[in-house]
């Protein structure tokens, strides 16, 4: 059966990120590096130019910047088609939150799991700024109950249909930008939001920022 | 305990060889007993688990208490499960105000009793965790319990062959992974029904469930001042309530540590009030070490704030003779073949 693979490449502004010291600078001016960028991406959708839209079962991915073979998967077995958008949400949905002992990229091993109040870290954001008066910040963005909620659906159209039939192997190239985080609708002042490591107002804020940090680079037809 | 087991054992291996004509399996943990079956208590409402997406097996079963009594789970190899939820306090840590962990470091709650889980939506004082499955890793994990990182568990029990068979009999292959070492923990502690009280067999009308008049008298007093939050047949409404406690240095927040309301201040999750012989002392910190403490505090103690549940605002004040045939009720609700049941106990081997 058809694929279409997705290639995922985690940038800075205009540069690709970096996770050995080198500094950025955010919207609102301060220097940051960082250390640990991971994201959970989850319950992908295709759909075709006809609108027809193919789910992928069981779709949970883990993207670690730390670890290449997160940021390249398949999404196998879909049927044949000139695919033109995908939809994925940016975390777990609510329901694995409540589900219990999951597996694979779900596995409450993989460090971005709450033990003392289930759920999973959706977002994780953690780096150095000398901005910072204890040097370092850290972002761990969770929760899916009413008001606590961080989950974003992202919608991008593709700038050339991923051609998808038997014997190819389209990629669809996807950015996301550490910018993002940072800036619209709120600029984040790291000298005074450095912290987030429970659900509430402040992770809500930051998921906002960020639910507009992936784009389509562009699409391979190969 | 145990010798009875064995005899009962010992007879089903020889109707098992007289089937096969095999010798029976020395290994006492391993014989085939009849399959274990989840059976829902009658008159009671339909549990929120029903261990879907688990395995419902006697093999399952032995595995998950073989964890829940395994010191391996903690950091120095000294604290199991079973440390704080001893069998014979209904799975609390009898006479412990608070929990003691690894390095005897004290937390700052009352070891709960675990019993009928698989009808809570919430575990802990402050209902953070909101699956049985997700339970085990937050005491792991907790610096002040059992202070063992997961993958080091993983580590351990992948090194100890028994497992690795038990693994291979339960999941199908001999992997040891989060996923299943929680699955075959949260099945054991979901089969921890306790459900054979006086008061039980009197509400089935069973043999040995014949209340006395002060115990029928008490079970009016407890409908018209305690129903409410301690609702039948769990004798909790799974609901977080302020009953009023009084401050202590710790400050503890209880619900709103996990909502972050100020509606939530000072809330703790509704205790049943099954099995209070086995489970002294009481409240979210232990403080009180008998009933009457308990009770004292609700007729006199209650401290008024505006979380305080409302049906507390007067506090409950009974005479003594109400009072005596309430305690003599809440003792109808100890259920003795639960705390004694030779399934539920600490593996010998």
């Amino acid at each position: 059966m058809p694929q279409v693979n997705i290639r995922i490449e985690n940038v800075v502004g205009n540069k690709v990120l970096a996770t050995d010291g080198t500094q950025y600078t955010n919207a609102h001016g301060d220097t940051f590096s960082v250390s640990t960028y991971k994201y959970y991406i989850s319950n992908i959708s295709l759909y075709t130019e006809d609108s027809v839209e193919y789910k992928e079962p069981e779709s949970y991915y883990l993207v670690d910047e730390e670890k290449k073979d997160s940021k390249f998967f398949s999404i196998k077995n879909l049927p044949p088609g000139k695919y033109v958008r995908i939809k994925f949400l940016i975390g777990v949905d609510s329901l694995r939150n409540v589900s219990g002992a999951q597996k694979g990229a779900l596995d409450q091993l993989n460090a971005m799991f709450w033990d003392w109040n289930t759920g999973y870290i959706m977002a994780k954001l953690e780096g150095k700024s000398p901005q910072v008066k204890i040097g370092s910040f850290g972002y761990h963005i969770g929760g899916f109950k009413g008001g606590e909620n961080v989950l974003q659906w992202v919608v991008l159209d593709l700038p050339v249909a991923a051609d998808v039939k038997a014997g190819k192997k389209p990629e669809i190239h996807l950015e996301s930008d550490v910018q993002e985080w940072f800036k619209s609708p709120d600029t984040v002042d790291i000298s005074k939001v450095y912290s987030i490591a429970t659900a509430g107002l402040k992770a809500v804020g930051m998921a906002s920022n960020y639910a507009d940090m992936f784009s389509v680079d562009h699409v391979e037809n190969k | 305990m145990k010798k009875i087991i064995i005899v009962a054992g010992v007879l089903l291996m020889g109707f098992i060889s007289l089937l096969t004509g095999c010798k029976p399996d020395p290994d006492f943990d391993t014989i085939k007993t009849p399959e274990l079956t989840f059976t829902v208590p009658q008159g009671w409402p339909a549990p929120a688990y029903n261990f879907e997406n688990n395995v419902i097996s006697n093999a399952n079963f032995q595995l998950g208490r073989r964890l829940f009594f395994d010191t391996r789970l903690s950091k120095d190899n000294t604290i199991s499960c079973g440390s704080c939820h001893q069998p014979f306090s209904a799975f609390a840590q009898f006479d412990h105000a608070v929990s003691h962990g690894v390095d005897d470091l004290l937390g700052t709650r009352n070891s709960p009793a675990l019993f009928n889980l698989n009808w809570h939506t919430t575990y802990f004082w402050d209902g953070g965790v909101n699956h049985l499955e997700s339970q085990p890793i937050n005491p792991i994990q907790n610096p002040v319990e059992m202070d063992e990182t997961v993958e080091n568990i993983i580590a351990k029990l992948s090194a100890d062959a028994d497992y690795k068979k038990r693994f291979k009999e339960v999941w199908g292959s001999d992997t040891v992974n989060s996923q299943r070492i929680f699955k075959s923990m949260a099945f054991y502690m979901g089969m921890l029904i306790s459900s054979n009280s006086k008061y039980d067999k009197f509400k089935r009308g069973e043999s040995g469930g014949n209340m006395t008049a002060e115990e029928l008298s008490g079970y009016e007093i407890y409908k018209s001042n305690c129903a409410s939050c301690h609702t039948e047949p769990l004798f909790t409404d799974l609901s977080f309530k302020n009953n009023g406690l009084k401050a202590t240095a710790v400050n503890d927040s209880g619900r709103a540590h996990i909502t972050g309301a100020a509606a939530d201040m000072y809330k703790f999750k509704v205790p049943s009030l099954r099995n209070l012989k086995y489970t002294m002392p009481y409240m979210h910190d232990g403080r009180f070490d008998e009933l009457n403490q308990v009770l004292n505090h609700y007729a006199t103690g209650v401290q008024a704030s505006s979380t305080l549940d409302p049906s507390l605002t007067n506090g409950i004040k009974l005479t003594d003779k109400q009072r005596s045939d309430l305690l003599a009720f809440l003792n109808t609700l100890n259920d003795e073949e639960f705390v004694k049941n030779p399934l539920f106990q600490e593996p010998q081997d």
